[in-house]
């Protein structure tokens, strides 16, 4: 009978490792359930929750929307493009005006880092934070750790490469403490304009030498190069960048051993993974796919299991 | 004066400390009956499934199909364990968070007859809990209750065993613990105040 120690969801920051293990626990249940011919239960049938996408997703949307549907809560949807926002409406009004219709938990998508801290703080509901600018990503750092908990067994000692553009990933500084926190290993790799200073304040290593990076790690997360949020030229062509920091099946079996290899989506091809790669039996990108699902749905459950019904 | 007092104390003591309701040479009693019952009603088990609930029902089901198919010579107890935790009616009414248990259901109930197990049947919520959950298994013939231990006069909902291990009248702040010998040392049921 454990409970997690926070009432909102707002990065990994705040969790202690006794949360991610609970999250994890329940998540091996929903695991089973989701693989039934019946993939639903009725936990969350008196629960509405109200998704809010102030930025593009496909994943991370239909994810939460899919978990929150096979808990049966009462789901809507929101997205900033189509809406009053573009009117000039605040964010805690849109919000406001949301729960005003009696929504029980508001997962927020946000270009704003902190947008889900400051909602948390201002509006009377369950917030989950499903990406704020370029500070965190909880559930999908919580998805990377429990499949590579799934393949390599208990954390403590592994080591875990994360590659590629550190500076603007939420995916990668929600992985550094997720990861940290459950005992790993953490190895930073890629161009050094891309790479934020005083990262290694977070203890971890910093490489800029990815064939060293793989041979050292057991499992190495890339992530995208993210394009929309790149102000300037961090380094000189993309061409130059799949060179230096891009996996592709010839640097791969040159190590000689296997490691996994995880990627958060959307998959730039021949930028950071070649298709090869990213469709060879090292890849785990599709289990992270199925296993967000199960991390998301084990996350509501135990949020909602606090927001308990006032006995009258 | 001082001999008075002494006794009084043992005596409160003896009210407060777990009181045994079943021994267990009676539980072994008990368990041969209810696996010769099932054996008069469903003669092969060709078409049955025992259905343990998690976590406690789970130890009565693997000492009945122990049984069975040892001492009884049934070839193939079909069984799995369903764990109804998502499936409750009393979600968010504890301060805790139900923690579910793993289900182990590797078949279909298609037409079968199921027999729900579990060890004390109080308010009947649990079982309420168990049909809703069975839904996603497939359509059975038909399904039997077997409890070990039948708290009378206490139910919720209409519900009402079919294969009864001993039946007790316990007051409402009463508990009923069922004590298994392969997680401790022999088989007892106690009844405790709460």
């Amino acid at each position: 009978m454990e409970q997690l120690s926070v009432n909102h969801l707002l990065g990994i920051k705040y969790l202690k490792e006794e949360d991610i293990q609970l999250i994890f626990k329940t998540a091996d249940r929903f695991k089973e359930i989701i693989n039934r011919p019946i993939k639903k239960v009725p936990s969350l049938r008196d629960i509405t929750i109200a998704n809010l996408f102030f930025e593009n997703s496909t994943r991370t949307k239909l994810s939460f929307e899919l978990a929150e549907k096979r808990l049966s809560a009462d789901v809507i949807n929101f997205s900033a493009s189509q809406s009053s926002v573009k009117k000039g409406e605040t964010l805690i009004d849109t919000v406001n005006n949301i729960l005003a219709m009696k929504v029980d938990v508001v997962v927020m998508r946000h270009p704003n880092p902190g947008a889900a801290l400051f909602l948390s703080k201002n509006v009377d509901a369950c917030i989950i934070n499903a990406g704020d600018g370029t500070h965190e990503h909880p559930s999908q750092a919580l998805l990377d750790a429990y499949s590579i908990q799934e393949k390599l067994g208990d954390m403590r000692g592994k080591k875990i490469a994360i590659v590629g553009d550190i500076l603007h990933s939420r995916v990668a500084l929600s992985n550094i403490y997720a990861l940290k926190m459950l005992g790993a290993e953490v190895k930073l790799c890629g161009p050094k304009s891309l790479i934020p200073k005083h990262i290694d304040s977070l203890g971890v290593n910093v490489s800029t030498d990815l064939m060293q990076t793989l041979k050292w790690c057991d499992a190495v997360n890339m992530l995208r190069v993210q394009n929309e949020r790149m102000d300037l030229n961090y380094f000189p062509s993309t061409r130059e960048y799949a060179q230096l920091y891009g996996l592709n099946l010839k640097k791969l079996e040159s190590l000689k051993k296997d490691i996994i290899l995880l990627h958060p989506g959307p998959i730039n091809r021949g930028v950071e993974i070649t298709s090869d790669v990213a469709d060879s039996k090292n890849a785990i990108i599709l289990d992270q796919v199925e296993n967000g699902v199960a991390i998301r749905m084990a996350i509501i459950y135990l949020l909602v299991a606090k927001l308990n019904i006032p006995s009258t | 004066m001082d001999s008075l007092k002494n006794d009084t104390f043992v005596l409160s003591k003896a009210v407060m400390s777990p009181r045994i309701l079943l021994s267990h040479k009676k539980i072994e009693i008990i368990l041969n009956r209810l696996a010769c019952q099932l054996i008069e009603k469903y003669n092969d088990f060709e078409e049955v499934v025992l259905v343990g609930l998690q976590p406690r029902g789970i130890h009565l089901l693997n000492r009945l199909v122990e049984l069975l198919e040892k001492d009884y010579g049934i070839e193939k107890v079909i069984n799995g364990k369903l764990d109804i935790t998502f499936f409750r009616d009393d979600f968010r009414r504890f301060d805790k968070t139900l923690s579910p248990s793993s289900s182990e259901m590797e078949l279909t109930i298609e037409g079968k007859s199921v027999v729900i197990i579990d060890d004390v049947l109080y308010t009947g919520r649990s079982i309420r809990a168990a049909l809703t959950a069975l839904d996603n298994y497939g359509r059975p013939n038909d399904i039997q209750l077997l409890v070990l231990i039948d708290r009378r006069f206490s139910r919720d909902l209409p519900i009402q065993p079919d294969y009864i291990g001993a039946q007790v009248d316990a007051l409402e702040g009463d508990k009923v613990r069922v004590q298994w010998k392969d997680i401790s040392k022999e088989d007892t049921v106690f009844i405790e105040k709460r």
